[in-house]
């Protein structure tokens, strides 16, 4: 069709979703208006960028995903300049110019270039068979090479990663994903949410390395694998780098347009040339850059304004993601970060996979993280969008639209429990529902033990505690006494640390956030209460196997010293027994000397300690000391701390047995072990108890007749005397009984909880019937202590002067400014 | 307006869940913190109680617990959470191409 006048004409240069848009939109308000000629890098019809995932996968093909067939183009009068791109704009001539010369001149002219892969420069991203996954030729790619089968490998576990993995994986190959952050798509997920979908798709045969920093690419002439910054090395035959988008703003920035992240443009898509505008994902607007789909259509809409009719502006977009991820859901939107005032309302259902996780700030949703069951997420995003005060609905909120529209909200938490029906079920451990916990309360059952008793419920994994206490309260109103009397681990759980030791046996459960995921935890990554608490008991429930958390260590034991006042750290080498030699003196004096330690003093444990010692020094005083034959003295964690011995028999003239090899015998066995608090032993010759025996966790007094072994003292705020556990004859009895009494204090007593506290709530007939009556426990308790020993006597001294975790030393950088205030 | 800003290295470099230090010549040390959402914040490296270096704490969603006596900062507000009072300088971090950006001005303790 022709116009009577002579029309403006319009040039696109980028035929891709935001392009063909922006000219759908226009002409939905003026076909007349414009001639349009539309440029295209690609030789092919405009198609859903998005829809690549499912092409590669195999659920669609080419012709599925074309949103424009070359009929739109025709029809609507479109010039279609596909495969020959455009390289240059001469914004004074209002001219654009091809990479075959062809010339055409604009009266308006239209960015939409989008965006380019990221591509991480290290060595060998150049070779063949490394690709990106952006347009139809990267699946083509992909897809040649996955027909001959092998091994893949992805770098980056963002979204695309995610899906281009997935689609190999389904199409045979063998796939790892490298992700350089510690949870997989942590832009969209917080760290549940991305350890729990790091879970499913291992279950589904991928393999997932995350912390993984890529060193290079290597092969010859093409990939022949991957190699990581930490050595290990991975064999591939494609690698396909899937790290990030950045804005495409190469021509604009040619051409002389005002350039931030993005091409800038202002509320009506204009740069700062106004006869040239642009759109999607090449602009920056309002200091923001989007890689989604919803904002792109709401500037396409703003930008049609403008051009044709009524500037209506644009005004930014909050963005919202709602996906499978190899099909599963997932879903979040907002501010999830936390901070400020902001509220957590988690809720978990491990046997679902579900999470879900809303933020409410001032009584309003500035978040939501869904995990499993997204079905609530429009909703969510609504309410987050509209700001709507959630105060009346706030306690049924994370139950979701249905629940909390249909009369379960209240100010009365237990309003919810109040409102389920009696067959709902309640614990689904036990196929309990509500009704027969209500009949059971009824029948006399007025507390939790006693419902768990008589009904079960609760009574197994105690996810539904909560809401057995809620029937209790509504059921029996006032008659309800309340509280358990079991203390929950911290704020973040409802459950207590035996509760949370049995558990992680009975469950296998082995990595602090598969705890925090099966039994409820309610906030996103614990505190830092439960946090040491969990590594600790994982470390003891599953020794060799499970991974030290640096991140849970309370700074002494990440620092492998102590802190002191002014932020410098003392260091405690290892001094057998008490013992020492003057090359270990040497050594000593040395370091005090080389890094200017300010003060060396004797313990009370029979040590020397290193003050002022400051972080960046540690890993060369560890060096030194270690040259001289000595290892970490651990006078920093919650571990067998030292062993004071008295000289003994062989140099005392009222010593009965040999006190001071006794010692460092039992230090030998017992160094290096993580316990629930500090551990303190100490082997006097004869009963005057010169080592002061009888105030430390284990305590062996030697008489003429054998071994006194003595449990439970210490001194401290509350001074506590020993009690005495039994006698043996033998120093290989006294080493066993001492092993197994370690262990059952470790496998038995809360974190932080030292001996003395937990022999008095557990009382000593039970230390003794586990230890002194039970010959064979005794020796299973033993052989325990000996097998986790296997995995805990290396000197972590020794690794850190090594350069293991050198960064927890290192300043990240230093800054010096050319004049000081 | 904008702050001028410090390029002080990439992202990388950060423990997850962790902190670096950065010591500034004539000026307070910086502690840059890393979340396990991967954001970054900084503040000086000084509790308001007794000046512990929160660096060393354990960071747990948008808060450091202290290493010293287990006062939580926010490192959003670099204010104290709880029944305690007091707050510590936050220094502006942006996120540019894989490197962390520091304002200038409030990284030498000269904040406008």
């Amino acid at each position: 069709m022709t116009s009577p006048t002579p029309r403006d004409h319009l040039v696109v240069i980028g035929n891709g979703m935001a392009g063909c848009r922006a000219i759908e939109e226009i002409l939905a308000r003026d076909p007349d208006r414009y001639k349009v000629t539309i440029f295209g890098a690609e030789p092919r019809v405009n198609y859903n960028r998005i829809m690549l995932s499912p092409l590669l996968a195999g659920e669609k093909s080419f012709d599925d995903i074309v949103i424009n067939d070359h009929a739109w183009y025709s029809d609507n009068g479109i010039d279609l300049v596909a495969g020959d791109a455009v390289v240059a704009i001469d914004r004074s001539a209002q001219t654009v110019t091809t990479r075959a010369g062809r010339v055409e001149h604009y009266d308006k002219l239209l960015l939409a270039t989008g965006s380019d892969p990221f591509i991480i420069p290290v060595p060998g991203h150049d070779l063949q068979g490394v690709v990106t996954f952006r347009d139809m030729d990267d699946v083509g790619t992909m897809l040649r090479a996955a027909s001959a089968g092998g091994e893949a490998v992805v770098i980056g576990g963002g979204l695309l990663g995610l899906e281009a993995a997935h689609g190999l994986s389904l199409r045979g190959m063998k796939v790892t994903v490298i992700h350089l952050m510690p949870t997989l798509m942590e832009r969209q997920l917080d760290e549940a949410a991305g350890w729990l979908l790091k879970e499913a798709l291992e279950k589904r045969g991928q393999t997932i390395l995350t912390g993984a920093d890529t060193a290079e690419i290597y092969g010859l002439g093409k990939v022949e694998g991957v190699r990581l910054k930490d050595g290990r090395s991975i064999p591939a035959s494609l690698v396909v780098m899937a790290v990030g988008i950045r804005p495409n703003v190469k021509l604009a920035r040619a051409a002389g347009l005002a350039i931030g992240r993005g091409i800038q443009v202002d509320d009506h898509l204009v740069t700062s040339d106004a006869n040239v505008l642009a759109v999607g994902e090449c602009v920056e607007h309002g200091g923001l850059v989007y890689g989604l789909v919803a904002p792109l259509w709401e500037m396409c809409r703003a930008l049609a304004d403008g051009l044709v009719g009524a500037p209506s502006g644009y005004t930014g977009s909050v963005t919202s993601t709602k996906l499978k991820v190899s099909g599963i859901d997932v879903f979040s939107a907002g501010d999830f970060s936390g901070g400020e005032g902001a509220e957590d309302i988690v809720m978990r259902d491990a046997a679902r996979g579900v999470y879900k996780r809303v933020i409410v700030r001032e009584e309003r949703v500035i978040g939501a993280v869904l995990y499993g069951d997204t079905q609530d997420g429009n909703w969510y995003f609504d309410l987050l969008k509209r700001g709507e005060d959630v105060a009346p609905i706030r306690d049924a909120l994370i139950f979701g639209q249905a629940f909390a529209s249909g009369g379960g909200a209240s100010a009365n938490p237990n309003a919810a429990v109040a409102a389920m029906a009696d067959e709902s079920e309640i614990c689904g451990c036990n196929g309990v529902s509500k009704g027969k916990v209500v009949q059971t309360i009824k029948g006399g059952a007025c507390s939790l033990d006693a419902v768990r008793a008589t009904c079960k419920a609760s009574a197994s994994c105690g996810s539904c505690t909560s809401l057995v206490e809620g029937l209790l309260a509504i059921t029996l109103g006032d008659d309800y006494s309340g509280e358990r009397t079991v203390k929950p681990v911290c704020k973040c759980t409802s459950f207590g640390h035996d509760d949370v030791r049995r558990l992680i046996l009975e469950k296998e459960l082995r990595s602090i956030p598969h705890i925090m995921q099966a039994l409820h935890w309610t906030t996103p990554d614990g505190c830092s209460s439960c946090r040491p608490a969990l590594n600790y008991y994982l470390l003891c429930a599953w020794p060799g196997e499970h991974v030290d958390d640096q991140q849970s260590r309370f700074v002494n034991e990440r620092m492998h010293a102590n802190i002191q006042k002014d932020g410098t750290y003392s260091v405690v080498p290892r001094m057998w027994g008490g013992l020492t030699n003057p090359r270990e003196l040497r050594a000593i004096a040395d370091v005090v000397e080389k890094f200017n330690a300010p003060m060396v003093k004797v313990t009370g444990g029979q040590r020397l300690d290193i003050f002022g010692i400051k972080k960046e020094d540690l890993p060369a005083v560890w060096a030194d000391l270690n040259a001289a034959g000595m290892v970490s003295g651990h006078a920093y964690g919650k571990a067998l701390r030292t062993v004071k011995t008295c000289v003994g028999s062989e140099w005392c003239r009222f010593g009965t047995q040999d006190s001071t090899g006794l010692g460092v015998k039992i230090e030998h066995m017992s160094w290096g072990s993580w316990m629930p608090h500090k551990f303190k032993i100490a082997v006097s010759g004869c009963p005057r108890n010169c080592a002061e025996a009888t105030i430390k966790d284990f305590g062996i007094i030697c008489v003429d007749s054998g071994y006194e072994l003595h449990v439970g003292g210490n001194g401290g705020i509350k001074v506590r005397v020993t009690d005495l556990l039994c006698k043996v004859a033998t120093e290989e009895e006294a080493l066993d009984y001492c092993a197994a009494f370690i262990q059952f204090y470790r496998e038995d007593a809360h974190y932080l909880e030292r001996t003395a506290p937990w022999i008095e709530r557990v009382g000593l007939e039970r230390i003794k019937a586990h230890i002194v009556d039970d010959p064979e426990g005794r020796m299973a308790l033993s052989a325990r202590f000996y097998h986790a020993q296997t995995f805990m006597q290396d000197d972590p001294w020794q690794k850190r002067a090594a350069g293991e975790d050198h960064k927890l030393h290192q300043h990240l950088a230093e800054i010096r400014p050319f004049e000081v205030a | 307006m904008e702050p001028t800003w410090l390029d002080i290295g990439p992202v990388d470099q950060l423990p997850a869940l962790g902190a670096r230090t950065l010591p500034v010549v004539g000026g307070d040390e910086i502690a840059i913190f890393h979340t396990a959402n991967g954001e970054v914040y900084a503040l000086v490296n000084k509790c308001p109680h007794k000046a512990g270096p929160l660096s060393q704490g354990i960071v747990h969603d948008t808060t450091v617990t202290c290493p010293l006596h287990n006062w939580r900062i926010s490192l959003i507000t670099g204010r104290a959470l709880g029944e305690d009072e007091g707050c510590v300088p936050v220094i502006p971090v942006k996120i540019d191409g894989g490197r962390i950006l520091i304002g200038r001005a409030e990284a030498l303790g000269r904040a406008a």
